[in-house]
């Protein structure tokens, strides 16, 4: 039952685990009675809908948010008995367009967690050159503001950033949403080559279906506040369930290339 | 004898007046700051107190100038001085546009920013000292210089209650009916916050410009 055969590096340890976990804002359920967990090293990918309570489950991970009944629990930790500050540091954060500091350089962005952590200079100085490596991008940018990247660069800053202290889990939340296609399409598959080499436990949010079939080990697809299904991602598009199908239906008809070259062949 | 005719020859009474006007507006809006910048913070933090602190502020703004110096005179503590007393009411006056302004300006820091911070783990005080100070701080810039704007022009009122400043030359030339008087008041007090307006808005251009930097 485990997911694709290339995460050979997984364990059955859960990093997160949601248990009957609820959020009601206003009395207004965000998100009902979620069972579902993750294991560590296994990227999960959280597809659905704008308002299905894909963001409200991500910010229950670090401690944005509380659940208001079942409870979440981090490391088999719950997240309420765990001191904010330390699981948020343990946790990288993406989110669309980067969220970077705009008063900061690209240098001074990715090297917040480590000078907040109080790392030592030398160490820091190195941790940030390893990391522009690792995200592809060039020395040069490092005295740029965000304001002076492109959209694409400002994305694999934040991608930096976020692994910067080298947190066990790494959360994104439509982290891709904000690319043209071209350049989506490439940060998806570097985002893969990374994950395939850092084994890090990865929830990722999108509501692109293929994003979340290249990047998924397992997909749990979400609407309005509810788990639809938890599937691993080789067998979701095979599910019977009619919410998946219109999902896999919306997505196909889309024109995708593989397609219309075997349509323009008949 | 014409308008700079009199400022060449009371050439010394009218520096020690505009020194002594800079000094009241300087340290009205410098108490306004100490008090106004941290207040805003104050109510960007506790949500329920912004109502009755930005209330109070602006019915303090309210109060004609002239009343809150006739008001604050009987004080004993205070009205020994008019000096002391007219920085206090200007340092009043000053306190809507800092508290107002600080606010405003931490409130308009992108949410989204906020959080990512906050997400990354940033304590509350590291996320306000690194990032919604900051980036605040060209707003904030914008309310030391209203207040300290309006304390240049108020400051000459304050000459009423012998807090002395260029409001001695206006209320002289008044009892005198002379304009050239009224003028080597007037004159200088309104470059003085021509100055000073110029001067701020730089300062508070190139921190709005450190938000976006290009």
């Amino acid at each position: 039952m485990t997911a694709s055969p290339s995460r050979v590096s997984e364990t059955e340890e859960p990093a997160i685990e949601f248990d009957h976990a609820s959020f009601h804002i206003n009395g207004r359920p965000l998100l009902q009675d979620l069972v579902l967990s993750v294991k560590q090293g296994e990227t999960l990918v959280l597809l659905g809908r704008s308002g299905s309570g894909k963001t409200t489950t991500l910010k229950l991970i670090n401690r944005l948010l509380l659940p208001t009944s079942g409870e979440v629990r981090v490391n088999r930790k719950r997240t309420s008995e765990w001191d904010a500050i330390r699981l948020r540091r343990s946790i990288g954060y993406v989110i669309q367009d980067g969220g970077l500091f705009p008063h900061f350089t690209v240098e001074r962005n990715i090297a917040i967690v480590p000078r907040i952590e109080k790392w030592p200079q030398p160490q820091i100085d190195a941790r940030v050159r390893e990391l522009l490596v690792t995200v592809g991008l060039s020395e040069d940018l490092l005295s740029r503001y965000p304001s002076q990247l492109s959209g694409g660069q400002r994305q694999r800053v934040g991608v930096a950033r976020a692994l910067a202290a080298d947190p066990p889990i790494l959360i994104l939340d439509e982290a891709f949403g904000a690319l043209d296609p071209i350049t989506r399409s490439e940060m998806q598959k570097e985002f893969r080559e990374l994950q395939q080499r850092m084994k890090k436990t990865v929830i990722f949010v999108t509501h692109d279906l293929r994003e979340g079939l290249l990047l998924a080990d397992r997909i749990a697809l979400m609407e309005e506040g509810k788990l639809v299904v938890d599937l691993p991602a080789h067998e979701f598009a095979r599910s019977g369930d009619p919410l998946v199908r219109a999902y896999v239906e919306a997505f196909s008809a889309l024109p995708d290339p593989n397609q219309s070259e075997r349509e323009v062949s008949r | 004898m014409n308008f700079l005719q009199f400022m060449m020859t009371n050439r010394q009474q009218v520096l020690d007046l505009t020194l002594e006007h800079i000094t009241l507006a300087g340290v009205a809006t410098l108490l306004a700051s100490l008090v106004g910048i941290p207040l805003g913070i104050l109510i960007t933090r506790v949500p329920q107190l912004s109502k009755p602190v930005l209330g109070g502020a602006n019915i303090i703004q309210t109060i004609p100038s002239l009343a809150l110096f006739g008001f604050l005179l009987p004080a004993p503590w205070i009205g020994a001085r008019g000096g002391r007393l007219a920085i206090l009411a200007l340092a009043l006056y000053g306190l809507l546009p800092l508290i107002r302004n600080t606010y405003a300006g931490i409130q308009g820091v992108d949410p989204a920013i906020v959080e990512a911070g906050r997400a990354m783990g940033l304590t509350d005080r590291q996320l306000l000292l690194q990032v919604e100070l900051p980036l605040a701080s060209g707003v904030i810039v914008a309310g030391v210089r209203i207040a300290a704007v309006l304390s240049i022009g108020l400051a000459t009122i304050a000459a009423a209650i012998g807090a002395g400043g260029l409001g001695e030359f206006i209320f002289r030339g008044l009892a005198m009916v002379n304009n050239q008087v009224i003028l080597a008041g007037a004159i200088p007090a309104a470059l003085l916050a021509l100055l000073v307006d110029f001067l701020l808005g730089r300062l508070e251009r190139r921190l709005g410009t450190l938000r976006l930097k290009t």
